[in-house]
């Protein structure tokens, strides 16, 4: 390391240990032993020097480590930007102390490399020591977890509320015209949710196959998948059976509707749905890959589910759901393009032509802007011309958090963890306004009178 | 196994942060913060994910190890002095995904939200799957509040 580039370094930690007295030096004794000495210590142009004179010391000339730290645990539980460095070099003893001239900076600074990135780094290291762990042990030892978490990691369930949205709104829709059984409510929730659970159990399977997770630098809770087979929890074959046992429960609920409630209008916009869901990472299709993920998303998860519980509620399709599901359309490819924003690096490398991936600088924080733009313009355009009711414009009150996540865009774009809040957002963005929208035809439903 | 002096037991209850040294294959010190856990019976635990194992391999190479406390912030220093402990490593590594959780007691006295984190361990999983270090001291050395000067030196080795 340079000189100047080891003053800066030394001139930081001075700065950010100045509540903290003691250094740390480190060598190893006589025995054998590494041993710890604190000590107070003064940074001075070129190394530290600590303020120490009584043995237990180094003999001069041998290699040491410095450490400085500052982690500093919260009174809720945590810590706040944890960072120490250990500094390595030649002890100098002197009268005033021992001075150590570093030639080598190593260590971690939260604010630079936040937690999760760290622990996603060491994937590889962890995976070499289940394998060592099961060579010297005699049988596999690989990670665990308890049935209900690993279903729940395996199949990023907490996500369905992209699912729930569009049905309830389809519902709604319906309600709002004279139309509504409960028990086919909860089946189409049920069937809808199982092609759901099974699009992202696919998408993970065809994701590592393309390698596209593996190489992802930055993956956070909300994008990058749910990393259970680059995490040693799941192998692609038993994600493979999950991933039938989904699509075929799905499927099968859902024919039981076609047959028995809603015919083959059902029977055409659910086989859309399943096929769509499944083209969206698998060959040879591959949307997510041809830049036509959100695309894809904003259909299943818009038009089609909606337009699917409301064929189940009334028997027929109807302009109306389509009218009601194009603001949850766009909300849903701007949750899944804001959790692109982060995952670009390794997609590219994988070849998956995400929005995220194609557009650069501004155009990604602008691009959001139009869609949640239109979104909003959408509902008052169709207010003002009857073709939705008039409480639809409460979705007007979730603007601020469609503010405050463009403006995370603009300015958090290369910082992936910096997103996480933004990611979140959107997400509850894309609930609230759904539910808002779902409840102004409940309510028009119930202050007037009915129809589109 | 004996007590150990109780200055150096009341730091151990109650850090929240040690420096932890084990000697890599070129008997280089490569230095640790953790989290030391103190059970009362004379040894002292750490817990390591397998996301940072490499310093279970170079203390399965060789098992000389130090840890101090000295943090005047993460630890009650100001009352009880500071404290370098050299010793012996071994390793539990029998069953990462469960074998620790005997210390989680311990662990939630020093961080009472970590129940809570455990089990949501689906959210980190390779985080949780941690192997057990016990360190047996061997000598300890003990500088008094304040004090930088010559520490007081308690040798528990075998004829020590």
């Amino acid at each position: 390391m340079s000189q100047p580039a080891m003053r800066e370094i030394l001139s930081e930690a001075q700065r950010r240990t100045a509540e903290h007295p003691f250094a740390v030096l480190v060598w190893v004794d006589e025995a054998g032993y590494p041993m710890h000495r604190p000590g107070p210590f003064e940074v001075e142009e070129d190394g530290i020097r600590l303020r120490i004179s009584d043995e237990p010391l180094p003999p001069d000339g041998a290699p040491v480590a410095v450490i400085l730290s500052r982690i500093r645990p919260r009174p809720q539980g945590g810590y706040e930007g944890r960072r120490y460095w250990t500094f390595h070099g030649s002890a100098h003893r002197r009268a005033d102390g021992v001075a150590v001239r570093p030639h080598r900076v190593s260590g971690w600074r939260e604010d630079e490399r936040p937690f999760l990135a760290l622990c996603e780094g060491a994937v590889p290291q962890a995976q070499r020591y289940f394998a060592f762990l099961s060579r010297i042990h005699g049988r596999p030892i690989r990670p665990r977890l308890p049935l209900a978490g690993l279903l729940l990691r395996a199949t990023r369930a907490p996500f369905l509320t992209a699912t729930v949205i569009p049905v309830l709104l389809g519902a709604a829709v319906a309600f709002y015209e004279g139309s509504f059984s409960l028990p086919w409510l909860v089946l189409t929730l049920a069937a809808a949710a199982l092609v759901h659970l099974g699009l992202n159990v696919c998408n993970d399977i065809f994701d590592a196959l393309s390698g596209a997770d593996a190489v992802n630098p930055s993956p956070t809770p909300f994008s990058g998948g749910s990393r259970v087979i680059q995490y040693g929890l799941l192998g692609i074959r038993e994600m493979a059976l999950l991933c039938a046992a989904l699509y075929g429960g799905g499927a099968l609920l859902g024919l039981l509707m076609v047959i028995f409630r809603a015919g083959v209008p059902l029977l055409v916009l659910g086989a859309s749905g399943l096929l769509l869901s499944i083209a969206y990472t698998a060959p040879p299709l591959r949307l997510a890959y041809r830049g036509l993920g959100e695309l894809a998303v904003a259909l299943g998860f818009g038009p089609l589910m909606t337009i699917g519980a409301y064929t189940v509620q009334t028997g027929r399709i109807g302009w109306s759901p389509l009218i009601a599901s194009v603001p949850v359309a766009l909300l849903i490819a701007l949750v899944l393009y804001v959790n692109e924003v982060p995952d670009r690096a390794g997609d590219a490398a994988a070849g998956k032509r995400t929005l995220a991936v194609r557009l650069s600088g501004r155009w990604r924080a602008r691009i959001y802007g139009i869609g949640v733009a239109a979104a909003y313009l959408f509902v008052g355009i169709a207010v003002i011309l009857r073709w939705m009711p008039p409480w639809a414009v409460a979705v007007g009150v979730t603007l601020p958090m469609a503010v405050s996540v463009g403006r995370s865009l603009a300015r958090f774009a290369e910082q992936p963890y910096a997103l996480i809040p933004a990611m979140a957002t959107q997400i509850r963005l894309h609930l609230y306004a759904g539910l808002l929208l779902a409840a102004s035809y409940l309510v028009s439903r119930w202050l007037g009178p009915g129809g589109s | 196994m004996s007590r150990l002096p109780e200055a150096v037991e009341a730091l151990l209850e109650a850090a929240l942060v040690a420096e932890f040294t084990v000697l890599d294959g070129r008997n280089r010190p490569v230095v640790h913060p953790m989290l030391p856990l103190y059970v009362g019976d004379g040894r002292i635990y750490l817990t390591s994910s397998v996301l940072f194992s490499r310093k279970l391999f170079h203390i399965r190479r060789n098992p000389r190890v130090a840890l101090s406390i000295t943090d005047p912030v993460a630890a009650p220093v100001a009352r009880w002095g500071a404290v370098t402990i050299q010793g012996e490593a071994t390793i539990d590594d029998a069953d990462p995904h469960s074998g620790w959780l005997w210390l989680l007691p311990a662990w939630a006295r020093k961080e009472p939200d970590i129940p809570r984190l455990v089990k949501n361990r689906w959210m980190l999983p390779l985080f949780w799957e941690r192997v057990v270090i016990a360190i047996t001291p061997r000598r300890i050395f003990h500088w008094p509040p304040g004090g930088t000067g010559e520490p007081v030196v308690y040798d528990l080795s075998e004829g020590g």
